[in-house]
């Protein structure tokens, strides 16, 4: 029996004990009509050695084409001890940390993960982590609208230039709560979300703003003016970031005077595999005051009854298991073991090799756009300076084009028409650290094979 | 000590970066970072030491037997973690076109099959990342139903008192009052009161069944009849479908809606809490509302679904697929078991849990509906002792883990005072259960003799007890940032 | 027993009441509601100048094992709020009639006051539970 220990004379031993003639008898309180006898649409078990052989079939099947697409997850190089220790059974068989001292090694570790977004983030705490970057959004709109004690409106300044997806999933989450998201048109020469674009929500009641850095396009905003134009109207700040991008860009605890209110997004990109979406994990961070608004678990570092340094789940008094219906959040888990995966990947690559990895996907990117600007039918849509991913307008209909080159097994980037329409013939395309300057040189030959 | 404190500045690890030949000079300076982000910096050995022992101030199921109620923390097998993990299925783009999924999509597409099968439901979809999450596209897909309906009245969600926290939480979230319904003395639904209580204002009724008292809720037709004639539908809370596995189906039983935790039931890794899965199942009435995306079949060939395939989705709730690799483990545990397997795992959760009752009680522990079978968990209740010899719930847990076992869950239900709320799971051997039986008769003999020392317990792991209340006033919540 | 001192007023949600001289309403919870509560960490104080009505939920008590509701007693407008609870939220479990009051509210109807329950009625009320 897979998993099962019992031997019969264990069974019949226990069965005594418990003064039962059968196992079936156990069931007894169960209506007998509603009991089933076999489940006709499962098949029979396989052994390991049959199941391994049709997984490895199936994995081999999708194949590994080069990966020029981007579009909220990424393929960044993973060191190998990453998920080695990830997976000990201490981390991947252990769970929420509530008996605290006998977990310490997941406490500690979530303590040192909240200190390496605060690290990389500038901003004062964050959590143990959310379901991935589209749920902290959703999590930081409900977030502001607790938080925003002045404002009564509920209404929340979304650009559209935030990822499709991300304000989707948002607003399937959000909506019963009567919050209006109200999108803000970009500027379709930039890219970018418009200081004038917002101001014409001057004098309203607004909650807070969205701002997505880079923006979905790969477009760099401009931090501060939108950050200070946003407190100056008392509306919270919201910040949509890439964490690979931090160790470059500004951190948006240092936009404008005063930073942003909550920074979040996906944590995949620091140490997480694709592995077709997840699991990934949001994270958040915030300032100090929001402290207690802010959804999730939160480990905290104390002192134990002899004055030793220990960590504990803290602010435990506003989760779902004691709060019930008035908690801020119905979440319970947090994606502790990618969390593990990531501060694990964080501590090994340092400041510096966070820095060369975003500086190699930065320049890598530049190579691509320089090589297929050459090519005939391609135009780089936006103007100005994009971090590690950009919108190509192309002469011909995307989906024929990337169809085109995934016969080449290039994955040549995400079809930008379904959710941006006006933008015609636009596909969004990526070159991490990942990609080799021979792969970029072909995809630029490929590219202009097809056009 | 702290990873930052082993820091020794400039220490790098140049094998596992990238090779940067050129300077960034295109960012404009407002927008770049000033100085370097204040993260550790250490040796790949280094890093590798730090984590190896910190991982060995964990208790865990590898390391040791971890009866937490409500949790299912059974045996996570390694094939599930070492095939979900096979570079074609890591590597996949979440957006990669078709072609480059049909693996990937074959395994999923008979996935929600399969759960449709044990669970007796209509339609499945994958993409809730956690019960909690799963909770919420149901109670969601109620709201959506009865939206469509053009009842608007319906603006309350009926909930047991016994129930999970975040039944209620997740009533909110969707914008619905909450009322709760009395449980019994036997651990069975007030019949009586859930007919007074529902009525043309009631959107629905979440249940745990078995429920978290761990018994069985017998009159579970005629409550389901009771919510459906008023209009409401009922909601199965799959936390403990592990008690129920292969015996009897949420879908025969009336549910209209359940979430299932595959990292429970389905046997996925907690992970030190997350990630988790909580796949949600439907009635038929239901399925036009189901969260995207899902995988359906054409011919030979898998294809996703999309919202004009579904117009009337609740929409989606994460960025791409849900918890992908979560769900290739529990697909592979579904394969390695089979029908046969996953019969038995109700068999022999049920039959662990109702011998440790047996035992317990047997050896004078109280347990807290003694006149029912137990589901595949039950409730001790250290009433007596509090008041006798002054000793805890809490303080037994402690001592516990002292004698090398996880603590039960304790103080839940809130129902039941001083309790523990016991789950072997069926992967556990009869030694483990009755080691863990020895170790409470233990500690029970300690309470007697000298409560002191219980109380001051544990004495072998890392920390003693912590002190919970300076770490919510005075907050320390990050190395980086000390004031 | 816990504390009830005869000379102010209670709910039955455990806060307390007095009446100023000057006709402002000083507000806090019952020794026996901090008892319930345990160690207290913190105290999410109303914003001064909002208007509540009787009942309304205007602030957050926690502690480390609940995050509790206060309810507004009455109807009126705050006009005060207790700082030093910001660093020292257990004054209220060392001083809960004192040291540890919450708010002060203007009231719209001073009588509204003597509408609440009186000591007595607030031990026999608290003595059922």
């Amino acid at each position: 029996m897979p998993f099962i220990p019992h031997t019969e004379d264990e069974i019949r031993d226990m069965l005594s004990v418990i003064g039962a003639d059968s196992i079936e008898q156990l069931f007894d309180e169960i209506p007998a009509h509603l009991r089933i006898k076999k489940l006709e649409g499962i098949p029979d078990g396989l052994n390991e050695m049959e199941v391994s052989r049709l997984m490895t079939a199936r994995a081999a099947q999708d194949g590994m084409p080069v990966c020029f697409m981007g579009a909220g997850a990424y393929d960044h190089h993973i060191p190998a001890a990453v998920w080695q220790i990830t997976t000990r059974g201490e981390y991947y068989t252990a769970y929420t940390p509530y008996q605290a001292e006998a977990s310490q090694g997941t406490l500690q570790l979530i303590y040192e993960f909240q200190s390496m977004m605060t690290a990389l983030t500038a901003m004062d705490v964050s959590n143990a982590s959310l379901y991935d970057g589209a749920s902290a959004l959703s999590e930081a709109v409900l977030m502001a609208v607790r938080g925003n004690r002045k404002s009564k409106s509920r209404r929340i300044l979304v650009p559209t230039n935030v990822n499709p997806v991300y304000r989707s999933a948002t607003k399937s989450i959000v909506q019963h709560q009567a919050i209006e998201l109200i999108d803000v048109e970009f500027d379709t020469k930039t890219g970018q979300t418009t200081l004038d674009a917002l101001k014409a929500y001057e004098g309203e009641d607004i909650t807070a703003v969205v701002i997505s850095q880079p923006t979905f396009f790969g477009t760099l905003e401009q931090v501060d003016a939108i950050t200070d134009w946003a407190h100056a109207n008392g509306i919270m700040v919201i910040a949509v970031v890439n964490p690979t991008s931090l160790s470059l860009l500004k951190p948006p605890g240092e936009w404008g005077d005063k930073g942003v209110d909550i920074a979040c997004g996906d944590g995949q990109p620091l140490g997480a595999p694709m592995s077709s979406g997840g699991p990934y994990y949001g994270f958040m961070c915030c300032k100090k005051e929001h402290v207690r608004q802010m959804p999730g678990r939160i480990v905290g570092r104390t002192l134990d009854q002899d004055g030793k340094e220990g960590f504990v789940l803290t602010l435990q008094a506003r989760e779902q298991h004691i709060r019930r219906s008035k908690a801020t959040s119905n979440i319970c888990t947090n994606q502790g073991l990618v969390v593990t995966a990531s501060t694990i990947y964080m501590s090994l690559l340092g400041p510096q090799g966070l820095e060369k990895v975003a500086a190699a996907c930065h320049l890598n990117t530049n190579r691509l756009i320089e090589k297929v600007s050459a090519v005939k039918g391609v135009d780089v849509l936006f103007n100005g300076i994009v971090f590690h991913e950009v919108v190509l307008k192309l002469n011909k209909p995307v989906a024929e084009v990337l169809a085109a080159l995934a016969e080449k097994n290039i994955l040549g980037g995400f079809d930008l028409s379904s959710d941006y329409p006006q933008l015609k013939n636009a596909m969004l395309v990526c070159a991490t650290e990942m990609r080799t300057d021979e792969e970029i040189d072909r995809y630029a030959r490929a590219l202009s094979e097809i056009l | 000590m702290l990873i930052f404190e082993h820091t020794t500045q400039g220490r790098q690890n140049t094998a596992q970066a990238p090779v940067v030949n050129a300077e960034v000079n295109d960012i404009p300076v407002e927008l770049r970072r000033k100085t370097a982000a204040p993260l550790p910096e250490l040796s790949e050995l280094q890093v590798v030491r730090h984590y190896t022992r910190l991982s060995q101030k964990n208790f865990s199921i590898d390391t040791h037997f971890y009866p937490l109620g409500s949790c299912t923390m059974k045996y996570n097998p390694r094939a599930c973690n070492s095939l979900a993990m096979l570079p074609g299925f890591l590597s996949r783009h979440p957006l990669a076109p078709e072609k480059f999924s049909q693996g990937f999509m074959a395994c999923i597409y008979e996935l929600q099959n399969m759960l449709c099968e044990v669970t007796g439901m209509a339609g499945f979809s994958l993409t809730p990342m956690a019960g909690a999450q799963g909770e919420f596209a149901g109670v969601a897909m109620i709201r959506a139903y009865h939206d469509a309906k053009q009842d608007f009245e319906r603006k309350e969600i009926l909930v047991p008192d016994a129930a999970h926290g975040t039944n209620p939480a997740t009533a909110t979230m969707c914008g619905y009052t909450v009322k709760e319904i009395p449980t019994l003395d036997n651990g069975d639904v007030d019949l009586d009161a859930l007919k007074q209580a529902v009525g043309p204002q009631t959107a629905g009724l979440m249940l745990t069944n078995p429920s978290t008292l761990g018994v069985f809720e017998r009159r579970i037709e005629e409550i389901a009849k009771t919510v459906h004639q008023a209009g409401g539908l009922l909601y199965y809370d799959g936390a403990n479908l592990n008690a129920i596995l292969g015996k009897i189906r949420p879908g025969d039983m009336g549910f209209d809606v359940i979430h299932s935790n595959l990292h429970k039931t389905f046997s996925t890794p907690h992970g030190g809490g997350g990630p988790g899965s909580g796949a949600i199942g439907v009635s038929n009435r239901l399925k036009p509302f189901l969260p995207l995306p899902m995988v359906a079949k054409e011919g030979e060939s898998y294809r996703w679904l999309t919202e004009k395939d579904c117009p009337q989705t609740i929409g989606r709730l994460s960025a791409f697929m849900g918890n992908a690799g979560v769900l290739l483990r529990a697909y592979v545990y579904m394969r390695l078991l089979g029908k046969e397997g996953m019969q038995r795992v109700g068999e022999f959760a049920t039959l662990n849990a109702n011998y440790m009752m047996a035992q317990l009680k047997n050896k004078g522990f109280d347990v807290a509906i003694p006149d029912r079978r137990a589901s595949h968990e039950f409730i001790v209740t250290l009433k007596k002792q509090a008041k006798e010899l002054h000793v805890t719930a809490m303080d037994f847990a402690k001592r516990l883990l002292d004698l090398g076992y996880h603590a039960p869950t304790t103080y839940f239900p809130l129902l039941i005072p001083e309790c523990l709320l016991i789950e072997p799971t069926e992967t556990e051997a009869k030694e483990s259960l009755d080691g863990f039986i020895e170790a409470m008769l233990q500690i029970q003999s300690e309470a007697e003799n000298d409560a002191e020392f219980v109380k001051g317990a544990p004495y072998t792991m890392p920390v003693k007890r912590l002190d919970e209340v300076r770490a919510a006033k005075q907050l320390d919540l990050s190395w980086v940032n000390q004031s | 027993m816990s504390e009830i001192p005869t000379d102010l007023r209670y709910t039955k949600s455990h806060e307390w009441v007095r009446l100023e001289e000057d006709g402002t309403v000083t507000v806090g919870i019952t020794d026996h509601a901090q008892e319930l509560l345990g160690d207290i960490v913190f105290v999410e104080l109303p914003e001064v100048d909002m208007e509540y009505t009787a009942e309304d939920a205007c602030c957050v008590i926690e502690s480390v094992k609940a995050a509790s509701d206060m309810y507004m007693p009455i109807t009126g407008e705050v006009i005060d709020t207790n700082q030093a609870l910001v660093d020292e939220p257990d004054m209220i479990n060392s001083s809960p009639y004192d040291d540890g009051w919450i708010f002060r509210i203007k009231p719209a109807d001073e009588d509204d006051v003597e509408q609440l329950l009186d000591a007595s009625t607030y031990e026999s009320e608290i003595a059922d539970e």
